[in-house]
């Protein structure tokens, strides 16, 4: 793969296999399983490519087990690829050297890196020492972080007595005190409810714009991506099948459009066939499916045609889509 | 590693480790395995096969507590947890060496350890008056270095061991494999001079003796090779360093991240 220098990370033919011992159930299995364990490979990440430009915040979609955090793990230089190549910012990132390791953050949801009996505080410090920030560099730091995350006399209360909330945007806050300019995210709203999701949502976005850092995203919830990801990389039993931004995916994924029409006075229902694909129909009411190509002239015609109080047009929800995505495992 | 570095995680490991101020009490209690071994070989008068008095056991005893206190290790236990929980992960992911972690950690708590330590010291003078010395100021300088390391060979050999988690998963099992020689070996039962030569011999060349029964002897003040004694620590650590370092690296490579 042909490296372009406007290309921050490139992925190449990538894939990493974990080797796994199987047990068969029962006394007899285990006694097998002691004098004679099998092991076998599984792929986790097949031959997957794609590149990355400075900037840019990449979602990673996919079920559970589909292999998007195995492929951040590789990018950030937590494991060995088995085979194929990564490149961020010009690091092999399994090498996990310093100027490299000064530019990348990770965060994982539910996993901890403050230290649970002691405040915020003390771990953000040894951070900042870890990484070489003077005191008065820390404090600003701290204080401009704090800022963006809502955070405040949290910092100085010890860790377990944070809510799952507090202690997330306060691992955030741990994560980026150093200045990463890339952002390696796994799940980082996992177990948040509504309000804290959208508190990290919108921080992100906010850091993403001041800092132009680069920011890659797993989620098990569409409104981080939708939020948050212009670009989506769709992994599926370990291979990519889809890498485009998430309008382009829907359209992919649902050629077609819900109009929803509330008519003056109820009509039936095969009037209705020629306009499209009939979805619902009550009273007055009527829900269709149209094409994307024919939906202008569907649209001008109904309105000629019927007395119409209230017409919207709709993409069908993103979630299902994706959801009825992962079952198919293919983009149409 | 700065030296800020070093301070401000020796300050927030030992306020962490203070958060433990009775757990490490009951710690420190719970090593006073050369007591119940002074108690035995005093009151059988075997000491003196030993080439030591009562006084002189009663003093090398002690002194094999508190070189325990200021060299025990259980790095592998804390690197097994931490990789199969995967709290590991971001501190590969950091620009400072995991095991400089552990040793604060490990410094941190014998800190904590230390006014404990000498509160049991204190109590086995009562209990014991006539066994009672203080060791000369140049003695105790020597002490405190081959207690340091000692602790070092020690943290070493269990980083190997924990460098083995990245193979096994459960290294704190072959932990074992160390702890027994160490047992018998380290003084921490008998002191070395009642082995038989041919067994002293062996042991002289494995690390073991150089962990409580070179430090102790150093401390209480019995005659010593002072020489050899810190030849033979220098000789192991730099013999552990690179090995650790190889064991290290090669793991790496295998590390899956598990629980993260």
């Amino acid at each position: 793969m042909h490296n372009n220098p406007n290309d921050l990370i490139v992925v190449d033919q990538l894939s990493k296999y974990y080797r796994v011992a199987n047990k068969q159930p029962g006394f007899k299995g285990t006694l097998k399983h002691f004098f004679d364990r099998k092991t076998y490979d599984v792929p986790a990440v097949t031959d997957i490519s794609f590149k990355i430009s400075p900037g840019e915040v990449v979602g990673f979609l996919g079920a559970n087990g589909a292999g998007k955090t195995t492929l951040l793990k590789m990018m950030c230089g937590l494991i060995h690829p088995s085979t194929g190549l990564v490149d961020v910012g010009g690091f092999s990132p399994q090498r996990r050297q310093t100027a490299f390791l000064k530019e990348i953050t990770l965060v994982m949801g539910q996993k901890q890196q403050l230290i649970w009996d002691l405040p915020p505080m003390d771990s953000l410090y040894v951070n900042a020492a870890v990484y070489g920030l003077s005191d008065h560099e820390a404090k600003v730091r701290i204080n401009e972080l704090a800022e963006m995350l809502e955070l405040g006399e949290e910092l100085t209360r010890p860790v377990r007595k944070l809510s799952l909330g507090q202690r997330m945007k306060s691992e955030i806050l741990a994560a980026l005190l150093h200045k990463p300019s890339v952002l390696f995210l796994d799940e980082p709203t996992l177990g948040l409810d509504v309000n804290a999701q959208a508190r990290v949502r919108s921080f992100l976005s906010e850091y993403n714009k001041r800092t132009g850092a680069t920011i890659l995203l797993t989620s098990h919830y569409m409104a981080d991506i939708t939020a948050l990801c212009p670009r989506v990389i769709c992994i599926h039993k370990g291979k990519l099948f889809y890498d485009g931004d998430l309008d382009s995916l829907a359209n992919s994924l649902s050629p077609s459009r819900e109009v929803k029409v509330e008519l003056k006075n109820p009509c039936a229902i095969e009037q209705f066939d020629k306009y499209g694909e009939i979805q619902d129909l009550n009273d007055r009411f009527v829900c269709l499916l149209v094409s994307r190509d024919k939906l202008t002239d569907v649209v001008s015609n109904l309105l000629t045609d019927f007395d119409i109080i209230d017409l919207e047009i709709s993409d069908p929800p993103i979630d299902q889509l994706i959801g009825e995505l992962f079952i198919k495992g293919e983009v149409n | 590693m700065s030296f800020k570095v070093i301070k401000t995680l020796l300050t927030t490991q030992y306020a962490y480790m203070l958060e433990y101020r009775i757990e490490i009490a009951l710690w420190a209690l719970s090593g006073v395995l050369p007591f119940i071994m002074f108690s035995l070989w005093s009151q059988n008068d075997v000491g003196n096969s030993f080439g030591l008095n009562d006084i002189g056991l009663a003093r090398y005893f002690l002194s094999a507590f508190l070189v325990r206190q200021f060299s025990v290790v259980w790095v592998v236990f804390s690197f097994e947890e931490d990789s199969l929980s995967g709290r590991l992960s971001p501190y590969l992911l950091q620009p400072l060496h995991p095991l400089f972690r552990y040793v604060a950690s490990h410094l941190a708590e014998q800190a904590t350890r230390l006014p404990f330590a000498i509160a049991i010291a204190i109590t086995f003078f009562i209990l014991n008056p006539s066994s009672f010395w203080l060791p000369s100021l140049p003695q105790l300088f020597l002490a405190y270095l081959s207690t340091h390391l000692a602790f070092t060979i020690a943290f070493l050999l269990q980083s190997l061991v924990a460098a083995l988690c990245f193979w096994t998963e459960k290294s704190s099992a072959l932990e074992r494999l160390i702890f027994v020689p160490y047992l018998f070996l380290s003084g921490l039962l008998v002191p070395l001079s009642a082995f038989p030569s041919n067994v002293l011999k062996v042991a002289m060349i494995t690390p073991f003796p150089y962990l409580i029964n070179f430090p102790a002897k150093v401390l209480s003040g019995m005659p010593v090779d002072i020489f050899n004694g810190f030849l033979a620590q220098i000789l192991w650590i730099s013999i552990l360093v690179p090995s650790v370092n190889i064991l290290w690296k090669l793991g790496l490579k295998r590390y899956t991240a598990m629980g993260a």
